[in-house]
């Protein structure tokens, strides 16, 4: 026991060690990022040097054998699908979540907690063959005649409802610990002046979580927007602005799965798919800014 | 000032304090609660006959019948029987855990956030059953002012906070709201420390500040009671009596039931104490019953270990 002891390191060299470690820790999850976009830029240079880089954000033609690359197809097509997810699953998620966590009996919550795991556990590509094998016939055998369109279900909708669905379980989530941590005097506090216990929720409870509701519905927009083999599975792949969401469209990351590794022979190909991923990872801070200073601006209350 | 709007808040205040003054002794007003042998002596004093008559004669205005609460197969309240004088302070008194917070959320109906908790007995308040089906909660609800053991701003502003009720009861003349703000930051004595800062938010104040803050939240829907929660606990000795010395005002126009396990707090509030012991009442009585004549053992050990 003894010998034991005095092998030990002494305290004053585990507690410098220690912190060094999580100095160190620290120090790499915050470059990481940063290393991450200073390769994409570098990788990107033999693009930017050769045509302007506002061109390329503004021009839909994309045609790598005659050297045009214009990304702002692939820009609007992530943009749409994220949209279109977005306004398919946050009412939806805000909702339910009111519901089970201020309404529902005990049992239903529990199951539906276990129905989350379960749907977050599920691989993306799942989901994606879900989408070609219910979503993508549905929309063209049903949905679009009935609407008198005809679509090939390869389309937006098809990627926004397949992205919707997927978001569902982590916006859920997130949604449902913001309710839970709303203190109970709170909502005593409100009915016990006289609200009921819906206008308890509208004015206290969702005012309470506001920081946290942003940030759920923020996490499920990074995930849309992030997601790539199964909107790719199911959102058609055609380089062209979507005139409605029963139009293919062609999101960035979608672009960089499909092409990377082929192709590499076309000059400059290697270096757009990178500038393609350095859009991507401008997009998503750029977002990621804009929900910290919305954050900070109703944090107050 | 605010007697030309037609408030219920209004009326009731005129009818309680013509009560007050009909059943109460002059000398019983005079003691107020500056120094406690103040109060203690003013307890022991003629009061006694006083007390022991009022009691019987003071109008109540909660009845509590044959009320049972229970949760998973334990009894918390059992078969409690008590009458609520009007324009008094009620101390419900006792040890942590022994239902007494129960029962107060009871009197409002919070406990319908607990859908395990299995009532049954009547509460009756002005003859109405709180409990019957088809009770109003909302109204019922407006009729009780709540103060919690810890200050629960509603998350927005200081003014907001008082507005909130108001807006609830349906009022949305601007300027009757901003009046009543007023008044009622005025009546707990925070006007002065507020009045620039009315838009800030109520987080921002001083946990003392913000139980004053829920108080005037409460007053500002005009209840006939306020139910108080151990509402000193988490606050330090001087915002504590600044709580008290308020209590104490609004006694005039108000019934106010405090739940208290501080022994020198029910000395110096009640007018009626009720003590209970694991879900029952035990003994209840004028303070002077209940502290210098306690009839069961329960209570003379609850007294001797508090001191």
């Amino acid at each position: 026991m003894a010998a034991l002891q005095s092998l030990r390191l002494p305290a004053k060299l585990t507690d410098r060690l220690s912190t060094g470690w999580l100095n160190f820790a620290v120090l790499f999850l915050i470059l990481l990022p940063l290393v991450i976009g200073v390769g994409l830029v570098i990788k990107s240079l033999p693009l930017l040097e050769q045509a302007s880089t506002w061109k390329m954000l503004s021009s839909a033609e994309f045609s790598p054998q005659q050297g045009h690359f214009g990304f702002y197809a692939f820009i609007m097509g992530s943009a749409l699908v994220t949209l279109l997810s977005f306004v398919l699953s946050a009412p939806v998620c805000l909702l339910a979540a009111i519901y089970l966590t201020e309404y529902s009996p005990a049992w239903l919550t529990q199951t539906m907690y276990f129905v989350i795991d379960v749907l977050a556990g599920i691989p993306s590509v799942v989901y994606g063959v879900w989408g070609v094998l219910v979503v993508v016939p549905l929309l063209a055998g049903y949905v679009a005649p009935a609407l008198g369109l005809s679509t090939t279900g390869y389309c937006l909708l098809s990627g926004g409802v397949v992205l919707a669905i997927m978001a569902v379980p982590y916006m859920l989530n997130m949604l449902m610990e913001v309710f839970r941590s709303v203190p109970v005097e709170l909502k005593e506090a409100s009915l016990s002046l006289g609200a009921t216990y819906w206008e308890t929720i509208k004015w206290v409870v969702l005012r309470k979580g506001i920081t946290g509701i942003i940030a759920a519905l923020s996490l499920g927009i990074s995930k849309a927007l992030g997601e790539t083999i199964a909107v790719l599975m199911v959102v058609g792949n055609v380089a062209k602005v979507p005139k409605s969401v029963f139009d293919a469209a062609y999101p960035l990351p979608a672009l960089i799965a499909n092409n990377y590794g082929d192709m590499m022979s076309v000059p400059l190909y290697d270096s757009a798919l990178m500038f393609a991923a350095l859009l991507l990872f401008v997009i998503i801070l750029v977002f990621n800014s804009i929900t910290n200073v919305l954050l900070s601006r109703v944090k107050e209350v | 000032m605010s007697a030309s709007y037609p408030i219920p808040g209004n009326k009731i205040r005129l009818t309680e304090s013509f009560d007050a003054g009909f059943l109460e002794e002059p000398s019983f007003k005079a003691g107020s609660l500056d120094a406690d042998g103040q109060i203690e002596q003013s307890i022991s004093t003629p009061q006694q006959n006083a007390y022991s008559t009022n009691d019987q004669k003071a109008p109540a205005i909660l009845s509590i019948k044959n009320f049972n609460v229970q949760a998973a197969g334990s009894t918390i309240l059992k078969n409690i029987n008590l009458e609520i004088p009007k324009g008094k302070i009620t101390v419900l008194l006792g040890p942590s855990g022994c239902g007494k917070t129960t029962l107060l959320k009871c009197l409002n109906r919070l406990s319908d956030l607990h859908p395990s908790l299995k009532v049954n007995g009547k509460i009756l308040i002005d003859g109405e059953d709180i409990f019957h089906p088809t009770q109003d909660l909302t109204k019922i609800r407006q009729k009780m002012g709540l103060l919690s053991q810890r200050p629960f701003p509603l998350p927005m502003s200081i003014y907001k906070n008082i507005a909130y009720g108001l807006k609830i009861k349906g009022i949305r003349d601007k300027k009757v709201i901003k009046e009543k703000v007023e008044k009622h930051l005025k009546d707990v004595g925070l006007w002065e420390e507020v009045k620039d800062r009315l838009h800030g938010p109520a987080a921002r104040l001083s946990i003392g500040q913000q139980q004053r803050l829920c108080l005037a939240r409460g007053l500002a829907v005009g209840p006939e009671i306020i139910l108080a929660d151990e509402p000193t606990s988490a606050l330090d000795p001087i915002s504590s009596r600044k709580i008290e010395e308020e209590f104490l005002r609004l006694k005039e126009d108000y019934t106010l039931i405090v739940v208290t396990h501080i022994l020198r707090q029910a000395r110096r509030l009640a007018d009626h104490i009720v003590f209970m012991y694991f879900g029952e009442v035990i003994e209840q009585g004028t303070p002077d019953e209940i502290f210098n004549h306690p009839k069961s053992d329960i209570l003379k050990q609850y007294l001797q270990s508090g001191h």
